[in-house]
C-alpha cells in the first residue's frame, strides 16, 4: 500500500538492555526493553495501519486519518461543594477546562461532565459527544457557566458517565480527563475500584488532584488503572497550563490498546513485567493469557515517545555453554476482528550459561539502574506511610534510602521533592533527618510523584 | 561442508509404532523427532558422544539431509552443501548402521570449502532465520522434542537455541581433513578453518590449511576468525599458482588476514548490548597455517594456535612446529619459569599477540620444515592442545592410521578434548605428509 502522506501513526521499535550471561545454575534473567514510538513520514518503513476502517472521522482514501486525531476525550471536572473553598478553586478548574477544550483538534469527539456525588453532561448533553470546531468550542466553553459548586464527590459515577459517552464512539483513542480537589466520600471504595475493572481497558484516563484535600491513593489509583497519567496542581492556578499539557500530550496520540506481549518457554515463571519510565508502573498482575507461555501486559495509547519496562524472568536451569530464549517481548495491536493481532515490534531476552565469572557476573547498568529507581518509588512511598503513623526511625531510614538513591541516580526532580520532607545530611551515605514541619502539599507532591523516574545517564 | 553422523533408519516410530517412510524426518501421526537416536559407536563416537539430548537431535536433525530435498526447509542456515545429495542417495543409509559420515562434503567445490558459513555471521542478535519473516523452520526442538523452531532459531516451546552451522563443521578432501565444534562449555563456535588444494607455481600440488581462534574477550569474535581464515587462504590460493616461495605466501596471508580482522572493527558495527563486557576490545583472533608443498612444509602463525608433526614411525621424535605468542610461552622462553609452572599460571593462556585492530604490531610468524619421513601435520586451537600439550602427548593422541584417514583422524583429535572436558572451541585440520598422490592434481 503506498502512503505518500505524512501518516499519523508511529512506528515501534524495541531495543533490549541485558546481561545475557548466567553462571552455572543461574535462573534468572533480567532485561530493560526500550520501547520507541516514532511518528511515520519520515522513513520508507511500514508504517502501522490506521484505524481507518472503522472511523467516520477517517479520509475518504481510508488508508490513512486525516489530520484530526481519530480521538474521543471527556472532561471530568469536579464541581463539589467543597470547589467554592476558596471560590477561586471553581474558577480556575474552568479556567483550566476551557483551555483544554482550546486545545482540542478540529474533528476530535468530545463531551465535558461535571461531578459531585453523581456526574452530569454539561456540554454538548444528550448521551453523546459534540465533535471539535470553533462553533462547539465556544459552546462548551460557554456551557462551563453552568457548572455550579455544590454536593459531594463520587469519582465513580463520574468514570462510569465517561465511559458511557466514551462507548457512544468508535474513535480509537479514547480518554478521560478527571480533576477532583476531594476525597471519594460518597461511595465505597469498592464501588470506585469495581468501575476501575470496568473501565480499564476501554478508555485512558490522566487524573489530577488540585489543592491538598484529595486522597493521593485514588488519585494515582485512577490513572494507574486507566493507564493515564497523575499529579498534583497544590496552586489552582496552574490548573490552565496543566491542563493544556494534558490534553496536547492526548492530541499527540496516535494509537491505541498497545499491548505489550511477553512469551517465555516452558516451566519459566514470569517475576514481573514493570514499566519502569517514564514512571513506575507494575504490570505483572494485569496480564492476560495469550496463547501458550505468552501473556498480554496493556500499555494503553502511544504517540511519539518512549517508554522502558523491566522484565524479570526465572527460567529452567540449563548447563553451561546452553543458550536460551528467556522471552520474547513485544508489542502488538490486536486486531479488532479478531485475527492474529498486527506485531509491532519484538525484541528478544537471552540466557547463556558460562563459567566465566567475569560475565556472568556483571549486572548491565540499565537493569541496575531502574531496579535502584524501582526501590526509590517504593522507599518513599513505605517512608511517608510510616512517617503517618508515627514510626520516625523507620521513616528516617526509608527517605534516607531514598535520597541516596535518587543522588545516586541523578534523579534531581525527585531529590529536590525530598529535600522538602527531610533535612539532607549526606546524600551519598543516605543520612537525613525528618523535618519537624512539612506541609500537606509537600508530602502530597512526592507522593504522587514517587513513582517518575528518569533515564540513565549517558 | 559438514559431516555429521547419520541416525540410523527407522522403519516405526519409536514412540507410536506408526510405519515411517524411509526418510522421515518426524513421525506423521505422534510428530516425534525421528533424529533423536542413541550415541554411536562407530569411528565417529567421540563426536556423537558430545551430543546430549539437549542438542543431540536437532544437531543431527538439522544436518540430516531432508527427504525430499532442501525444498522442506526454510532455515537460512541450510548450507548449499547439502542440496545437491538427497539422503538416500549416501551410502549410510542402509538400515543397521548407526552412523556413517555424510559423503556429502568430500563432494563440495574443490577449493573453497571452509569452516566459516558462506553468508555473513551476524552475532547473537542476528542469529540463524532472522532474515524474511516467516512463521517458523518447521523443525522440531531437539531439547524438548515437544516445540517448533521458530525463525529466531529457538524453540517455541522451552526455548532452547538450536544448533548453529558453526557448532560442529567437518570438511575432507584430497590431502587435508578439518573438524571444527563448539565444545562443552561455550555457547558458540568461535573457531575457524579453512582448508583447500591448488596448484603450486612448478606445476606440483600445493595444499592449505588456516586456523584461527578468536579472542573471547575481544567483540564478535566469531566474525574475526572467519574473516581471517577466509583472507588468509585466499592469499595463499592467489600467491602460490604464481610461483610465491610458500614462506613468502605464508607472510603475506596472515598480514591480509590481519587487515581483515582489523577492518572489522571500522565503525557501524555498533557494539552489542548484550555484549557489554566485551566491548571495550575490537574483534581480534589467532592464526595459524599449514602449507604442504612437495617435500615442504611451511607454517605460520600469530597468538597460540599451534601446528605438530606427528611421524608414523612413533619410535621417531615428534615436534612442536610453532612458538605461541602466550604469556606461559614468553615467560618460559625468559627462563622465568618452568613450563610445567608457566602452563599451570593462570595467565598462562593470556596471548601476546594477535589479528586485530588493536594488535601493536603484526609479525607473523612462518617457518620452514622438510621432513625426511612421513607423516602428518596437526594444525590446532588451543581447545585440541590444551589436552595435549607437547609434541609426545599429541603423537600419542594421533591415531596410527591418521595419515590414510585424515578425517577420522581429526574427529577423535576432537573427541580427546571433548573426552577432557571440552572447556573450548576445539579446532583441527590434519594434512597427511607427503600429500597423498591419488589427489586431485598430483605430480
Amino acid at each position: 500500500m503506498a502512503n505518500f502522506s505524512k501518516p499519523r501513526v508511529p512506528r515501534f521499535s524495541a531495543e533490549v538492555y541485558q546481561n545475557t550471561h548466567l553462571p552455572e545454575g543461574g535462573r534468572e534473567v533480567n532485561a530493560i526493553v526500550t520501547v520507541t514510538a516514532t511518528g511515520g513520514g519520515t522513513t520508507g518503513e511500514t508504517p502501522v495501519p490506521a484505524f481507518a476502517s472503522s472511523s467516520p472521522s477517517s479520509s475518504p482514501s481510508g488508508s490513512f486519518p486525516a489530520a484530526a486525531p481519530d480521538a474521543a476525550v471527556v472532561i471530568m471536572v469536579d464541581s463539589s461543594g467543597s470547589m467554592e473553598y476558596p471560590p477561586t478553586k471553581m474558577r480556575n478548574a474552568r479556567d483550566a477546562t476551557a483551555a483544554a477544550i482550546d486545545t482540542l483538534r478540529d474533528g476530535v469527539a468530545f463531551a465535558v461532565v461535571s461531578g459531585t456525588h453523581q456526574a452530569k453532561e454539561i456540554y454538548p448533553g444528550g448521551g453523546r459527544l459534540a465533535v471539535a470546531d470553533a462553533t462547539t468550542r465556544g459552546q462548551a466553553k460557554e456551557a462551563l457557566r453552568k457548572i455550579n459548586a455544590s454536593g459531594g464527590t463520587a469519582i465513580g459515577t463520574w468514570l462510569r458517565l465517561a465511559d458511557k459517552l466514551l462507548a457512544s464512539s468508535d474513535a480509537a483513542i479514547r480518554h478521560g480527563i478527571l480533576l477532583t480537589d476531594g476525597r471519594n466520600e460518597h461511595e465505597g471504595p469498592k464501588e470506585l475500584l469495581t468501575t476501575l475493572e470496568a473501565c480499564a481497558g476501554r478508555f485512558t484516563c490522566d487524573a489530577r488532584g488540585v489543592g491538598t484535600d484529595w486522597e493521593v491513593k485514588e488519585v494515582t489509583g485512577i490513572a494507574s488503572a486507566l493507564l493515564g497519567t497523575a499529579d498534583i496542581v497544590a496552586d489552582p492556578a496552574g490548573l490552565a497550563a496543566d491542563f493544556t499539557g494534558m490534553m496536547e500530550s492526548v492530541m499527540g496520540k496516535e494509537i491505541a490498546d498497545v499491548s505489550l506481549r511477553l512469551w517465555t518457554p516452558l516451566g519459566a515463571e514470569v517475576r514481573f513485567v514493570k514499566q519502569v519510565a517514564p514512571t513506575v508502573e507494575d504490570l505483572t498482575g494485569r496480564r492476560t493469557e495469550a496463547g501458550p507461555r505468552a501473556g498480554d501486559y496493556p500499555t494503553g495509547s502511544w504517540g511519539d515517545e518512549s517508554r522502558d519496562y523491566h522484565v524479570c524472568v526465572r527460567v529452567p536451569n540449563a548447563e553451561v555453554g546452553q543458550e536460551m530464549l528467556a522471552a520474547r517481548v513485544s508489542l502488538v495491536l490486536p486486531a479488532p476482528d479478531g485475527s492474529p493481532p498486527q506485531v509491532l515490534a519484538q525484541g528478544l531476552v537471552r540466557a547463556v550459561w558460562t563459567d566465566d565469572l567475569a560475565a556472568s557476573t556483571s549486572i548491565n547498568a540499565q537493569v541496575a539502574h531502574y531496579t535502584g529507581q524501582a526501590e526509590l518509588a517504593r522507599v518513599i512511598q513505605q517512608g511517608l506511610e510510616l512517617r503517618k503513623s508515627g514510626d520516625l526511625d523507620g521513616a528516617t531510614a526509608k527517605l534516607g534510602r531514598a535520597v541516596q538513591l535518587a543522588s545516586r541516580s541523578g534523579n534531581d526532580d525527585t531529590a529536590k521533592l525530598l529535600a522538602k520532607v527531610v533535612d539532607v545530611v549526606d546524600a551519598a551515605a543516605g543520612t537525613v533527618r525528618l523535618k519537624a514541619k512539612v506541609s500537606a502539599e509537600a508530602q502530597m507532591t512526592l507522593e504522587t510523584r514517587s513513582t517518575k523516574t528518569v533515564r540513565v545517564k549517558k | 561442508m559438514s559431516q555429521l553422523p547419520q541416525p540410523p533408519q527407522l522403519t516405526v516410530c519409536p514412540a507410536c509404532d506408526e510405519p515411517l517412510e524411509p526418510a522421515d524426518n518426524f513421525c506423521g501421526r505422534c510428530g516425534a523427532d525421528l533424529s533423536a537416536l542413541p550415541p554411536a559407536r562407530d569411528g565417529a563416537g567421540p563426536v556423537a558422544a558430545r551430543l546430549r539430548p539437549e542438542h543431540g537431535g536437532p544437531e543431527e536433525g538439522d544436518y540430516r539431509l531432508a527427504a525430499p530435498g532442501p525444498a522442506g526447509r526454510t532455515d537460512p542456515a541450510a548450507r548449499p552443501a547439502t542440496g545437491p545429495h538427497p539422503g538416500p542417495a549416501g551410502p549410510g543409509r542402509a538400515p543397521g548402521h548407526d552412523t556413517v559420515p555424510d559423503p556429502r562434503a568430500t563432494d563440495a567445490p574443490a577449493g573453497v570449502p571452509a569452516g566459516v558459513p558462506a553468508q555473513a555471521h551476524g552475532g547473537p542478535t542476528a542469529a540463524p532465520g532472522s532474515g524474511p519473516a516467516c512463521p517458523g523452520t518447521g523443525r522440531t526442538c531437539g531439547a524438548c522434542r515437544a516445540g517448533m523452531i521458530d525463525k529466531d532459531g529457538y524453540c517455541e516451546h522451552c526455548g532452547h537455541a538450536q544448533p548453529r552451522e558453526r557448532d560442529h563443521m567437518e570438511h575432507e578432501s584430497a590431502g587435508v581433513a578439518a573438524v571444527s565444534d563448539r565444545g562443552l562449555r561455550h555457547h558458540r563456535n568461535e573457531d575457524a578453518y579453512a582448508v583447500s588444494t591448488t596448484a603450486q607455481g612448478d606445476g606440483g600440488t600445493a595444499v592449505i590449511a588456516v586456523v584461527s581462534d578468536g579472542v573471547s574477550s575481544a567483540t564478535r569474535p566469531d566474525e574475526a576468525s572467519a574473516a581471517a581464515v577466509l583472507a588468509a587462504r585466499e592469499t595463499l590460493m592467489t600467491a602460490l599458482p604464481l610461483g610465491t616461495p610458500p614462506r613468502e605466501a605464508t607472510h603475506e596471508a596472515i598480514l591480509r588476514a590481519a587487515e581483515a580482522v582489523a577492518a572489522l572493527a571500522a565503525p557501524g558495527h555498533r557494539p552489542r548490548e548484550h555484549d557489554q563486557h566485551r566491548q571495550e576490545n575490537a574483534p581480534a583472533c589467532t592464526i595459524v597455517s599449514a602449507v604442504v608443498t612437495g617435500d615442504l612444509l611451511t607454517v605460520g602463525w600469530i597468538g597460540d594456535s599451534r601446528a605438530y608433526w606427528v611421524p608414523d614411525d612413533r619410535a621417531t621424535q615428534p615436534a612442536r612446529l610453532t612458538e605461541d605468542d602466550s604469556w606461559a610461552a614468553q615467560m618460559v622462553a625468559a627462563g622465568l619459569m618452568s613450563e610445567a609452572e608457566a602452563y599451570a599460571d593462570e595467565r598462562a593462556h593470556a596471548i601476546t599477540g594477535w589479528l586485530g585492530a588493536d594488535a601493536y604490531e603484526i609479525e607473523p610468524h612462518t617457518a620452514s620444515f622438510h621432513p625426511d619421513r612421513p607423516g602428518v601435520v596437526v594444525v590446532c586451537t588451543d581447545g585440541l592442545w590444551n589436552y595435549a600439550e607437547s609434541a609426545e602427548q599429541m603423537a600419542a593422541v594421533v591415531p596410527p592410521d591418521a595419515r590414510s584417514r585424515p578425517l577420522e583422524c581429526a574427529r577423535h583429535l576432537l573427541g580427546h578434548a571433548l573426552d577432557g572436558g571440552g572447556h573450548d572451541n576445539v579446532t583441527v585440520a590434519i594434512l597427511p605428509f607427503p600429500t597423498p598422490s591419488e589427489g586431485a592434481g598430483s605430480a
